[in-house]
């Protein structure tokens, strides 16, 4: 049962990711993304990770996409010819996408925990989680974070702009 | 009666009861808006429809649904019709991990008063916040007008920024608590809310929340004297209805987090427990009402600079704070 589950999410994720890379809308490639990116959080719920599932939909679906879309709608991208095809056909594989997330997700609901072969024979609590992260994986956090930090900074020097950069060194009266 | 029976049945009846408190409280929520501003402004407010105006939200229903349901030429049509699902229903569902009262005694077995105790309850309710995003979002860019678009990108930058602050205004709470669960948190708020414990954490969190709900003074994403209406400009009829009806469940949802997080959820002396709760609710339901009627609105940059430059590194800054005390005061459980 949850291998059929997992295997449908699997095909879900791909496809929808697929849909991403070929559309010529970017708006609506980022939809196709954040499909993709709920399937991956039920997968990661099958293997037994609620967290993780949760993290996903919140950091990946909720905010970096959001700024995807934030940054497509400022650029005001023009989208390419608009796909030819009555509406339904043109929306059919988003329909048909949430449409088995939806329902693989009904299906976990109602399922028996740990039933049967392929269930998740473990289970990360947030608790359980919290301390595999920050005592066995400390470091690689720790490295993670500072590389986030970096990529901050360079950003941050490289968004200031020359005249700016000019100025602070005072060559600019 | 067998057992899964019953407790399906429990479930529903719970639904059915917080589905029903939502949509009425969210309809006189605007009637009690509209009363408490004709007041704030003074003048009466509606008052033709029935007894004391009481009747008015199901003369507007009315009105919303028989009215023209317009789209633009150019729109996206598949995004503008789900756009206002997306605001409506994110709202809703949020309710499911708030528990708005001690658990009863029915039929003979231990009934809790929330729809689903989750143990990340507070990450869930992160998450749909993030969502709701989406509807704001898509609803102005597939209205494919400038003044949708404008709005939109507004709200998203809004929402985006409070947000962050939003979720970490939650983290000393969930130090404190030594849990994600919404009922959990509730429990250890049994002596004393987090509010009195940890106040700037609570002011944070009543700032970004007002910030979350897009009202005055942060309503620019639908600044009437400078873009119309915002992202729901071209929207009409039922499916502004939805977006409008979606902005109170979230006013109501957002004062529930706040009384379930800071106010000691439904704690309090004398009264029973879910009558305190929605005492605390209609309280900052009010509080929310009252800044409206007395704040002006913020300049766009004056809003990202008191989001990012004040209220985050604030929040920081807490965090840090909150778990060094909870450090020194029972370093031993670590």
């Amino acid at each position: 049962m949850t291998a059929a589950i997992f295997y449908i999410l699997s095909a879900a994720a791909l496809l929808a990711t697929l849909m991403a890379i070929t559309r010529k809308n970017p708006v609506h490639a980022v939809i196709y993304l954040v499909h993709a990116f709920f399937a991956l959080a039920l997968i990661f719920f099958i293997l037994g990770a609620p967290l993780v599932a949760a993290w996903e939909v919140i950091i990946y679906a909720g905010a970096i996409m959001v700024l995807f879309l934030f940054i497509i709608m400022m650029l005001e991208l023009t989208p390419g010819e608009a796909a030819r095809g009555p509406g339904w056909q043109r929306w059919a594989p988003v329909i048909l996408l949430s449409g088995s997330i939806v329902v693989c997700t009904l299906l976990l609901m109602t399922a028996e925990p740990q039933a049967g072969p392929g269930g998740p024979n473990f289970y990360a609590s947030p608790r359980d989680f919290g301390y595999g992260l920050f005592k066995e994986y400390a470091l690689a956090v720790e490295i993670v974070s500072f590389q986030l930090l970096f990529a901050a900074v360079g950003a941050f020097y490289v968004g200031r702009g020359e005249r700016t950069r000019r100025r602070a060194r005072g060559d600019e009266r | 009666m067998p057992e899964w029976l019953v407790t399906t049945i429990l479930i529903l009846v719970k639904l059915g009861f917080v589905f029903f408190l939502l949509l009425t409280g969210a309809a006189y929520m605007v009637l009690a808006e509209r009363k408490l501003l004709g007041r704030m402004q003074l003048r009466y407010g509606p008052n033709r429809v029935g007894p004391f105006g009481l009747l008015q939200p199901l003369a507007d229903a009315v009105k919303l649904v028989t009215k023209e349901d317009f789209i633009p030429s150019q729109a996206d049509k598949f995004l503008f019709f789900i756009a206002p699902g997306i605001a409506a229903v994110t709202a809703l569902l949020t309710f499911a991990v708030v528990p708005f009262g001690p658990p009863i005694r029915l039929f003979g077995r231990e009934v809790p008063l929330v729809i689903c105790d989750l143990n990340i309850g507070v990450l869930y309710f992160l998450g749909l916040s993030s969502l709701a995003v989406y509807g704001v979002t898509l609803g102005g860019w597939a209205s494919n007008s400038k003044y949708a678009l404008l709005g939109s990108i507004r709200a998203l930058s809004q929402l985006i920024s409070y947000e962050l602050s939003m979720g970490l205004a939650i983290v000393p709470v969930v130090l404190m608590a030594r849990s994600f669960s919404l009922t959990n948190i509730v429990n250890a708020q049994a002596g004393l809310p987090f509010a009195i414990l940890n106040p700037p954490a609570f002011l944070i969190f009543l700032v970004s929340v007002l910030a979350e709900s897009k009202r005055i003074p942060f309503d620019l994403p639908e600044a009437e004297n400078e873009i119309v209406a915002g992202f729901h400009t071209e929207y009409s009829g039922m499916r502004f209805g939805l977006f409008f009806v979606g902005e109170y469940i979230n006013v109501i949802i957002l004062s529930s987090m706040v009384t379930v997080l800071f106010l000691g959820g439904w704690h309090g002396p004398l009264l029973p427990g879910i009558v305190w709760f929605f005492l605390k609710v209609g309280f900052i339901s009010f509080l929310f009402i009252w800044t409206r009627g007395t704040l002006p609105r913020l300049r766009y940059d004056q809003l990202m600079h008191f989001g990012w430059k004040i209220l985050v590194p604030l929040a920081l800054v807490n965090v840090i704070v909150t778990g060094a005390i909870l450090l020194l005061l029972n370093p031993a459980k670590g």
